[in-house]
């Protein structure tokens, strides 16, 4: 017997017990729905990712404290101002330096309160990082040499915080502290899952005393082209090595960052993967169990077809058609789910998902395979009935 | 010229088998046939009578090449099924035994005419061809008018119509009846036996009806009586 003739039977099987074949593949079904979903969805993440690192732009430098690797808890800070000074006065010319401290923080306004990331910044920070104020100016080198109390707000929080009224020359608490608002940056978006425009910016030198350190957390280093990475980065280690010991710092590229974010998410996606593929285990042990079921329910009628002529390798081949059929009608309707609920994440959440056909391939494979393992016990086991008994079974 | 070899060949046959299963070596020993000898000619119709108990059914399955002998030979057209794979054997039950079983043995859901090609599917016979030699097959049985209908649809008479032209439509050489009246009224049965009779004899296929219907059995040109495992008496017409 060909494989037309098997899938002709396997066909006329499947649909003559519809509500059952459909039971069965539903562990087919949820686990193919699985792959094809969580796949998409952490493509669709690793764009995000890819999309907010690129915003950076490819010739940023990123000076961190500790060495920055998938796996590595993130190192406290050591680097001081002075060390921002000191490579801002190696770079000069090269490269535009700014240092970073953060916090989150509860500001208030005239009644409404919000808390926010508040950035303690060097001047220059708005060139260094692309920001761009839209009313009132950025704070700038006297702001930070003073520690003068005044606060660049994001659109976003100005929004949050001043309703109807214009901000600017407005003052906000910050950590019980008064702020003067000398400024309100445009809208940037959010990027890497940061809302960039919920952000507030000081002088660097009034966090450090809001926050109570002398440290700075992140060093950024721009020089106006990629082309020179590598000698601005040569150097950026040489000055810092003089205070810091190799594995106290790093400094990251675009690139870099990319890979370390990269290997993080093919990391989850991974193991979701391996969850939904446990789901397919459980389908599959689902489709032989009811196999068996169907071996013994029609053990009359492979008798009849033994007795008629059929060897037992045409029972086998019937029957190991028929459970790769329902897994392969398993494995559509998976795609089709999965697909539909990728559709859905995109349009109703902020996960946007990105369905990939190399998935969608994977998750119909491994449907079939699954078909092939878990249908041929069953199979072997039809194949095998003696035609006596299997007339005569009732 | 030498006379054809008989259809079946059947030469001291005994078979026994263990209660429980072949690997149970704890189970009582049947012996369900004890040294049984008989062959069919060409043509030649046959019923094979007993009580229940008496090896009837073991020597059906031998004669429908569905199980072997413990001892002795069964052959087929010369052909001895010791030797055979299990895929010989399916071959040859395909080529050269038509069945018709007490409970017709119809696929449910499944029209008639399907029903009637399912042997040349193991032949590997085309669709369109297998189509056409089971309308035949059921027209030859009086039921052109029912191709397309389903076992469910049909009368108890019908469907065993229906097993008789899946038993003829592959031209075997021996047609193998069980108790193929058993599950039908009087008048209906006598209908169907009237129709394995000319077929049988139309076609010059050898007959064999096992049958406890003293009625059935008497119709036959031979009677074979089986009890306790042993040919108990053998009857001409």
């Amino acid at each position: 017997m060909r494989v037309l003739e098997a899938s002709r039977v396997a066909a006329t099987a499947i649909a003559a017990n519809r509500l059952r074949s459909a039971l069965t593949i539903l562990g087919v079904v949820i686990g193919v729905m699985s792959v094809v979903l969580l796949v998409a969805v952490g493509t669709g993440a690793r764009n995000e990712v890819t999309a907010g690192v690129e915003d950076l732009g490819s010739n940023l430098l990123i000076v961190a404290p500790g060495s920055f690797e998938f796996g590595q808890a993130p190192s406290a800070s050591r680097f001081t101002l002075e060390d921002v000074e000191r490579l801002d006065r190696a770079l000069r010319g090269r490269a535009a330096v700014s240092g970073q401290i953060v916090s989150g923080e509860t500001i208030r306004a005239e009644g409404v309160s919000a808390t926010s990331s508040v950035l303690g910044v060097t001047a220059g920070y708005d060139q260094v990082l692309g920001r761009v104020v839209s009313r009132g100016e950025f704070l700038n080198a006297s702001d930070v040499a003073t520690g003068r109390r005044v606060v660049v707000l994001g659109a976003s929080a100005a929004d949050g915080l001043f309703v109807d009224v214009d901000p600017i020359g407005r003052s906000v608490a910050i950590g019980g502290l008064r702020y003067r608002v000398i400024g309100v940056t445009e809208r940037l978006g959010a990027a890497l899952g940061v809302d960039r425009d919920a952000q507030v910016y000081i002088p660097v030198t009034a966090a450090q005393r809001l926050f109570g350190t002398r440290r700075v957390d992140t060093i950024f280093v721009r020089p106006p082209s990629a082309d020179v990475l590598d000698a601005v980065s040569a150097e950026i280690e040489f000055v810092l090595g003089e205070r810091f010991e190799q594995d106290e710092f790093s400094i990251l590229t675009q690139d870099e960052i990319l890979g370390v974010a990269g290997d993080i998410l093919d990391t989850l996606t991974l193991v979701l993967v391996a969850i939904a593929g446990i789901s397919l285990l459980v389908g599959g042990i689902g489709v032989s169990n009811i196999m068996l079921v169907s071996v013994s329910e029609r053990t009359r009628e492979i008798g009849l077809r033994k007795a008629l002529g059929a060897r037992t390798r045409d029972i086998t081949l019937q029957f190991l058609v028929e459970a790769v059929a329902l897994c392969g009608v398993g494995g559509l309707l998976g795609i089709g789910l999965g697909v539909g609920l990728a559709e859905v994440a995109t349009r109703f959440s902020p996960l946007p998902a990105d369905v990939t056909s190399w998935s969608v391939a994977l998750a119909f494979g491994t449907s079939l395979t699954v078909g092939v393992v878990f249908g041929v016990f069953p199979a072997r086991r039809a194949g095998k009935l003696d035609p006596v008994v299997a007339l005569r079974y009732e | 010229m030498r006379a054809p070899p008989p259809v079946v060949d059947v030469v001291d046959v005994t078979r026994s088998y263990r209660l429980g299963g072949d690997k149970d070596a704890d189970g009582a020993v049947v012996h369900a046939l004890r040294g049984v000898t008989f062959a069919v000619q060409p043509g030649e119709f046959v019923s094979i009578v007993g009580p229940s108990g008496s090896g009837k059914s073991t020597l059906l399955h031998l004669l429908g090449a569905l199980d072997r002998p413990s001892t002795g030979t069964v052959a087929f057209s010369g052909r001895d099924v010791e030797g055979l794979s299990d895929a010989e054997l399916a071959v040859l039950r395909n080529r050269e035994i038509g069945f018709v079983f007490q409970q017709f043995q119809l696929l449910a859901r499944t029209p008639a005419w399907q029903n009637v090609a399912l042997p040349l599917v193991y032949r590997g016979v085309a669709v369109r061809e297998r189509r056409r030699l089971a309308t035949e097959a059921l027209a030859a049985v009086g039921l052109s008018h029912r191709l397309g209908h389903r076992p469910a649809q049909l009368s108890g008479g019908e469907q065993q119509r229906v097993a008789v032209a899946r038993a003829l439509v592959t031209e075997p050489r021996l047609l193998l009846a069980d108790e193929p009246t058993g599950n039908l009224d009087t008048v209906t049965g006598s209908e169907v036996m009237a129709l394995l009779r000319q077929q049988g004899a139309e076609r010059g296929v050898a007959l064999v009806v096992i049958t406890h219907d003293p009625e059935v059995a008497a119709a036959a040109s031979r009677r074979i009586r089986i009890r306790d495992g042993c040919i108990h008496g053998e009857v001409a017409a």
